[in-house]
């Protein structure tokens, strides 16, 4: 199984462990992510304004270069993910957005959204399946009870997204199954973390994240799993009562490649 | 040469405004064949209508062109004026210069010119035209009645009463619907079995009507008047004629898993069970899917202890073809699932309840004998949150874009309903808007908030949270601005309206059409709202939308008047514009019975000479009874030997050289 690999800049900077931990496994499951050589920043934010194209060309020059080689292209951060595959719905459905951006991109082949972008849990659920997963788990995490914490980026807009029901969402927790654990769902792992909010209204994000919090301790969650760096770095910053790491620490380590 | 009168229609200045009716009228006199000329205001009008007539009199005309509207407007009048006047109606021939011309362009001059051409060609086909006569169909004397909810019950009590035979056909074990499952019924707050029992009995023991429970339409033919329907009616495993409804077998079951449907799955029930205590008929039926005996070959307990031998696990479907005059349906509707909805955790929690269940929750007769209780723990509730337009005007691919109707009304009832038994239970309702047109109907919600003390809250619930033993129920109050955190013990869901799964398939069965929502399609929307585009099918009750038990009852009564008026017809006049076969063109290749869809064709042997023999030949053979006069087997006819009456093909030819040549 060969993909195209689009990394993004948190994981060459603060989340470096989210990729180590996928690469490593990613080897072990035996997956070939190839990454992308002149990838470049997805933008970090999906533009919203109609007429914004600078912004997105960065995401089609990525898609662009998966179409071209036939590949399905991965991501790993849930917000490059949320970018990438947004835009490339636009390059779809959006006549003037498509246009405008081959105009700008004068790519050798003009790109209308031919590409298919996946998650790296969704490449895990579809194409190799949770079951062949579970058949590969060499040290299963028996009697962990673990959380998910899904964050927005990954389910929302839930059309375009396509990737779980964002209100009662079951990816996470048949992944945790998977590796011998123990999910536990709890009320607010949908709920957002704050985002960005974290910069400039501190008590409010503090607000947000502590009623995350409360509610993994009040269902006795143990551990907390995420696929979004932003997401993490809000969770962890309050009161830490409980350790949240990236998912794929925690596919490593029950494939045993967590060195 | 024929004697061919014009007659040229103003309609006000709908038709003399753009087109100029002097030079129509000049133009006319000159096509030849043509004797007679008049122009009138209103050529429909009584004063329009014998100026016809004197002139097919005093001219002798044997052919009649009226330039006015569209055929579907006035053909039949100016027809009907024709015959009076002594003519065949069939001679009479329309040039529409209203919709076709004159309200489409704006150009006098144009206008005009084409207004002559449409005269010229409608007179080139007069000039074909042949006299017609009708023929008569008989009306068989019977009504269907698909569905048995309040709709179905109400139509056939009505059909039944004006002497007509009604048969029901209801699917599941018991006439009723779903007003059998509501506890009591706004805007008056009476108890619905009450009201529904007498009718559902009524219309066992009436002597024109006949009920197939447990059945289902399996194919239907025929036409107006004549219906041919074939009906399955599924094996009970019981035989009704014996069984006696004591009771012993459903009491004696010893599987008792299933989820009893009349209670929305808040009770279980046997495999051999009779769906509501007031059910009609009274007979069991077999779950067959539950049942011991049929799963493991062992059991077998029911037949043991029925005292009058009545149980047949051996029975099978039994299919029945009986011939009807009209066919109303009225199968009603459900309510949408709601597993999209997961920010109310309706799957996962059992103290987030349906409307429905709800109902079943305040019943006398339902699972808790009416006490309020929360399924969870039993426990009565201290705050119960209603929310409105779950799924209902709601435009995302999860719900319906239409607004239920009903929900509005039944959740002012819910929450008085607590209120009146329990009045210290607080009472939320989240709406987007109250919409409760109707006689009694504000005045009844109004009673809720000002006599009853509900809170009624403008805004959306966003997400129902189960924390410890409540649902935190988080919304916002629209009008202030503000965020509400409500800590529930029970939260109900009006779940949108939707039309039956299995609706378009019996559309289909039917040849009547649903709407984009699946709803069955009323002929016009304001003007003929029981009637569907086939003649002689009728629409009752929720299946052509959501709708209250009044509604349903007032357009179920529509509907029997309509049904009645055609069987008291007793004879239908039907279409002479119907498909003929000129047997000695005819290859009997019999591409046309392949696709009328209709099955009006048929194949025939006939015997014809051939040089001076006489042989054998196979001929396409047009039943008129059945033949709706579509065309579609003349351009089918590769030989060309079909051709319809009153629309030849060369008078369609004629009317195109008129306009072209
Ligand atoms: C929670 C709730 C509370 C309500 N409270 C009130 C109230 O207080 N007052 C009020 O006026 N209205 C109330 N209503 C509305 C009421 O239920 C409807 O107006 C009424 O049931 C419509 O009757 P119907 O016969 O058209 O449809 P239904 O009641 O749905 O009956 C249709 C029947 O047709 C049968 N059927 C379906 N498909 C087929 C088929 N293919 N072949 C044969 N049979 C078939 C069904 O089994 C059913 O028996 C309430 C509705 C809900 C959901």
């Amino acid at each position: 199984m060969k993909f195209s690999y689009y990394p993004g800049c948190t994981l060459k900077t603060k989340a470096q462990e989210l990729e180590k931990f996928a690469l490593n496994s990613a080897a072990a499951l035996g997956v070939e992510l190839e990454e992308q050589k002149e990838w470049q920043c997805c933008g970090a934010v999906y533009p919203l304004a109609e007429d914004e194209i600078g912004t997105k060309l960065s995401s089609v020059r990525a898609l662009a270069e998966a179409a071209q080689k036939n590949e399905k292209l991965i991501t790993l951060c849930a917000a490059c993910h949320h970018v990438i595959k947004r835009v490339n719905e636009d390059m779809k459905t959006k006549d003037d957005v498509k246009n405008k951006v081959n105009n700008y991109l004068q790519l050798a082949q003009d790109y209308q959204g031919e590409a298919e972008v996946i998650h790296y849990l969704e490449m895990l659920r579809d194409e190799i399946g949770f079951d062949k997963l579970a058949e590969k788990v060499t040290n299963p995490l028996t009697n962990r009870k673990i959380g998910a914490y899904y964050g927005c980026l990954l389910l929302r807009p839930a059309e375009t997204m396509n990737f779980d029901d964002p209100e009662n969402p079951s990816i996470i927790e048949e992944f945790i199954k998977a590796l011998g654990a123990t999910p536990v769902k709890y009320p607010y792992r949908t709920e957002c973390c704050g985002g960005y909010l974290s910069l400039d209204n501190k008590e409010l994000a503090q607000e947000m994240t502590d009623n995350i919090m409360k509610s993994a301790l009040k269902n006795e969650v143990e551990e907390l799993v995420t696929a979004c760096p932003l997401c993490k770095y809000n969770l962890e910053n309050k009161n830490g009562k409980i350790a949240i790491s990236y998912f794929t620490e925690l596919l490593a380590e029950a494939l045993g490649v967590k060195e | 040469m024929q004697r061919i009168g014009v007659f040229v229609c103003w309609c006000g200045t709908n038709i003399a405004g753009t087109v100029d009716i002097d030079q129509v009228k000049q133009a006319a006199e000159k096509i030849p064949g043509v004797v007679n000329v008049q122009d009138y205001q209103y050529m429909c009008s009584e004063v329009g209508q014998n100026l016809i007539k004197n002139a097919i009199k005093e001219q002798k005309l044997d052919r009649v062109v009226i330039a006015s509207c569209s055929p579907r407007m006035h053909e039949a009048t100016f027809r009907k004026a024709a015959k009076s006047a002594g003519l065949n109606p069939y001679l009479v021939e329309i040039a529409n210069i209203r919709e076709q011309c004159s309200w489409v362009h704006k150009n006098k001059e144009e206008a005009t010119e084409k207004a002559i051409a449409l005269v010229r060609a409608a007179v080139a086909k007069a000039t074909l035209n042949t006299e017609l006569v009708p023929g008569e169909i008989g009306v068989e004397p019977r009504a269907l009645e698909i569905g048995g909810g309040i709709a179905g019950i109400q139509t056939a009590l009505d059909i039944a009463e004006a002497g007509y035979k009604v048969d029901i056909i209801e699917k599941t074990p018991s006439i009723g619907g779903k007003m059998a499952q509501i506890d009591k019924t706004f805007p008056t707050l009476d108890c619905s079995a009450c009201i529904l029992t007498p009718k559902m009995v009524d219309a066992s023991t009436h002597p024109n009507i006949n009920l197939y429970t447990y059945s289902e339409v399996e194919a239907v033919q025929g036409y107006v008047g004549n219906f041919e329907v074939t009906i399955r009616q599924k094996a009970r495993s019981v035989n009704a004629d014996k069984c006696t409804g004591c009771g012993i077998c459903t009491d004696k079951c010893p599987s008792k898993k299933a989820e009893s449907e009349f209670d929305e799955g808040l009770r279980k029930r046997g495999a051999i069970y009779i769906p509501f205590p007031q059910a009609v008929p009274n007979v069991p039926v077999i779950d067959r899917e539950e049942c011991l005996k049929f799963k493991t070959g062992k059991c077998g307990l029911c037949e043991r202890v029925c005292p009058s031998g009545a149980i047949e696990f051996n029975q099978e479907d039994t299919l029945v073809t009986q011939k009807y005059g009209a066919i109303v349906v009225a199968t009603g509707y459900d309510l949408i699932n709601l597993d999209k909805f997961g920010e109310y955790p309706y799957t996962e929690h059992p103290d987030v309840i349906t409307s429905l269940e709800f109902e079943r929750l305040t019943s006398a007769a339902g699972p808790t004998a009416g006490k309020f209780l929360r399924p969870s723990n039993g426990n009565k509730p201290k705050k119960v949150v209603f929310v409105q337009c779950v799924g209902s005007r709601d435009k995302s691919s999860r719900g319906k874009t239409y607004c239920s109707k009903i929900c509005c009304m039944y959740t002012a009832k819910h929450a008085m309903l607590i209120k009146e038994k329990y009045p210290e239970i607080e009472v939320y309702v989240f709406y987007i808007d109250v919409r409760t047109p109707g006689k009694n109907f504000d005045e009844f919600q109004r009673r809720a908030v000002e006599e009853y003390g509900v809170n009624y809250i403008k805004g959306m619930v966003g997400k129902v949270f189960p924390e410890g033993d409540k649902l935190q129920v988080h919304g916002v109050d629209a009008l202030s601005s503000e965020t509400l955190i409500i800590d529930a013990d029970m939260v109900v869901l009006a779940a949108a309206t939707k039309a039956k799964d299995d609706a378009q398939e019996l559309g289909r069965k039917l040849s009547i059409s649903t709407d984009a929502n699946n709803f069955f399609t009323e002929a016009h929307p304001k003007l003929r709202p029981v009637e569907t585009h086939s003649a002689g099918i009728y629409l009752a009750g929720a299946c052509q939308g959501p709708k209250d038990i009044p509604e349903t009852v007032a357009q179920s009564s529509a509907a029997a008047a309509k049904a009645i008026g055609l069987l008291n017809k007793g004879k239908l006049v039907n279409n002479p514009c119907v498909s003929q076969v000129d047997e000695q063109i005819c290859s009997g290749c019999l591409a046309c019975t392949k696709m009328c869809p209709y099955e009006a064709i048929s194949s025939q042997v006939i015997e014809v000479k051939e040089q001076g023999k006489i042989v054998k030949k196979t001929v396409a053979h047009v039943n008129e009874a059945l033949c709706q006069g579509c065309g579609g087997c003349t351009v089918t006819c590769r030989a060309g030997a079909l051709d319809l009456k009153g629309f030849m093909n060369r008078q369609i030819l004629a009317e195109v050289d008129a306009i072209c040549l």
